[in-house]
This record gives structure tokens, sequence and C-alpha cells, in this order.
């Protein structure tokens, strides 16, 4: 079974949780044998954008030490063989420009999003 | 000397869903550092907040132990703004809503929680230089 994760809501408790609970959940599975892959859409394409630094939190005299590295655990998800595209409309709307991003990535189109959806047996919508 | 601003704040959200929680942590702390009297109402999942149990666990994800991950805790991060707020001169009194608390099993808050009503929200309110409410979505 081939499965591709779809992230599209962004930055939701990833300071609390040091990383996207998707993306983390995807290098789980990964690791548990899953043969998935993942798309970035919506404010999620964000994650994808080189030089995020989240450090410096804190309160009261309680730090956080381990910051998210999103671009990052996006980076190694793809080391790891699972194929990370990203929408390339989402990131126009944003004003992002592809030197931005983390390398590695699969840039898709609204217009291309059918085919892939066609590749997988489940597509989950996070 | 100005007589300290008293701030209230209702919160909803619970642990590790959004960044609400983080930015409701982040206001409780300039207020803390400015030495305000701040008043916690949390309602509805906001009880989990300070929930005594929580906690930190190890990451394989991460690659590292539980010492090194240090997995952020609300609670310790809740302890350490009562602290803050007493070491500048003010206070932090949290109340949470006990049916809330009930209907979640969430009975186990850290020291200096209380278990209350709405009635102590509107006291709250009634007390502050203004009540900022911070509604989950």
């Amino acid at each position: 079974m081939k499965v591709l994760n779809v992230i599209a809501t962004a930055y939701r408790a990833t300071l609390e949780e040091q990383d996207d609970t998707v993306v983390w959940l995807s290098h789980a599975m990964k690791g548990a044998g899953a043969d998935l892959d993942v798309l970035l859409r919506g404010s999620a394409v964000n994650y994808a954008v080189k030089g995020q630094d989240a450090a410096g939190l804190r309160f009261g005299d309680e730090p956080q030490t381990q910051p998210p590295q999103l671009a990052g655990d996006l980076s190694s998800l793809m080391e790891k063989g699972v194929t990370v595209y990203v929408m390339d409309d989402d990131l126009q709307a944003r004003g992002i420009q592809r030197d931005e991003l983390i390398s590695g990535l699969e840039h898709i189109s609204r217009d291309d999003v059918v085919g892939v959806l066609d590749r997988y047996d489940q597509v989950w919508h996070w | 000397m100005a007589e300290n601003k008293t701030l209230t704040f209702a919160l909803m959200d619970p642990p590790f869903e959004n960044a609400r929680s983080t930015t409701a942590f982040r206001l409780l702390d300039i207020a803390a550092k400015r030495g305000y009297n701040i008043n916690v109402f949390a309602y509805e999942g906001a009880v989990s907040l300070p929930f005594a149990l929580q906690e930190a666990h190890p990451n394989a994800v991460h690659g590292r132990d539980v010492e090194e991950e240090n997995h952020p805790l609300p609670r310790k991060y809740i302890a350490a703004l009562m602290q803050s707020a007493a070491d500048n001169g003010g206070t932090l009194d949290w109340v949470n809503c006990g049916l809330c608390v009930d209907e979640r099993g969430m009975g186990e808050a850290i020291e200096g929680v209380r278990r209350g009503s709405p009635a102590d929200f509107w006291a709250f309110a009634e007390g502050s230089d203004n009540t900022l409410v911070i509604p989950t979505k």
C-alpha cells in the first residue's frame, strides 16, 4: 500500500512539539516500513523554507532547548526515500521563491494534483 | 510607584494542539516580567495545561534521549510563570474550570492551580484592568 500524506495546516503546536506532528508521524511510519510520500500545500509550503530559526523561546526560567527544525525534518525525510511534493501555486501566493527552499523537493501545480493523487492507494489529508 | 496592573486571560485550548497556547504563554511571560497581577481562567481543554502528570519522553525520530529532547511541558511553563510573577512583585492566579476538569479527568494539577467556576472568571474580570479571551477555533 502506498499513502500520500497531505499537510495543509502549518505551525500547529510546532513549538510545543518541537516538530510538525504529521512530518514526525511520516518519519515514524517510514521507519516502521510504511511506503508513503508527503505533499505540502497551503500554509505548510512554508515548512520547506531554509533558514527558519525558532530558537530563544523561554517562559520564566524555563527555556525551550530544542526548537523545531522543520526544513531539516523534511530534508531527512527525503533522505529516507520519501518524496516531498510542494504546491507551486501556494508558494507563489505567499511570494516564496524556489531559491529560498531546501533542495530535493518535487514541485507540482494544482493542475498536477489529480495525477499525483492517482499514484497512491490512500490519501490522508491532515 | 504606580499600582500593578491586573490582567485576566481566558484560555480554551489544550496543550500540544496549536500555536495559541504558546502565544498565550508568551503574553503571560511579558505580564509576569512586568510584575502584573495575572489571572487565568482555564476553560474547556485549557484545564489540561497544568496537568501534573505530564511527562517528557525521548524522541527516536529526533535521535535524542529524554534529557536531550527536553520536551516542553506546559505544567513546567506554568510553574515557571508563577515563579516569574512572584519574583517580579506580581501574582499568577490560575483557576481551572471545575466541571471541565471533571469531564476530562484532569484533577491532578500542579501546585498553585485552583479549582473554580465561571463565577471566578467573572470576579477576575471585574477586578481587572482588562481581559483577553483567547478562544479555541
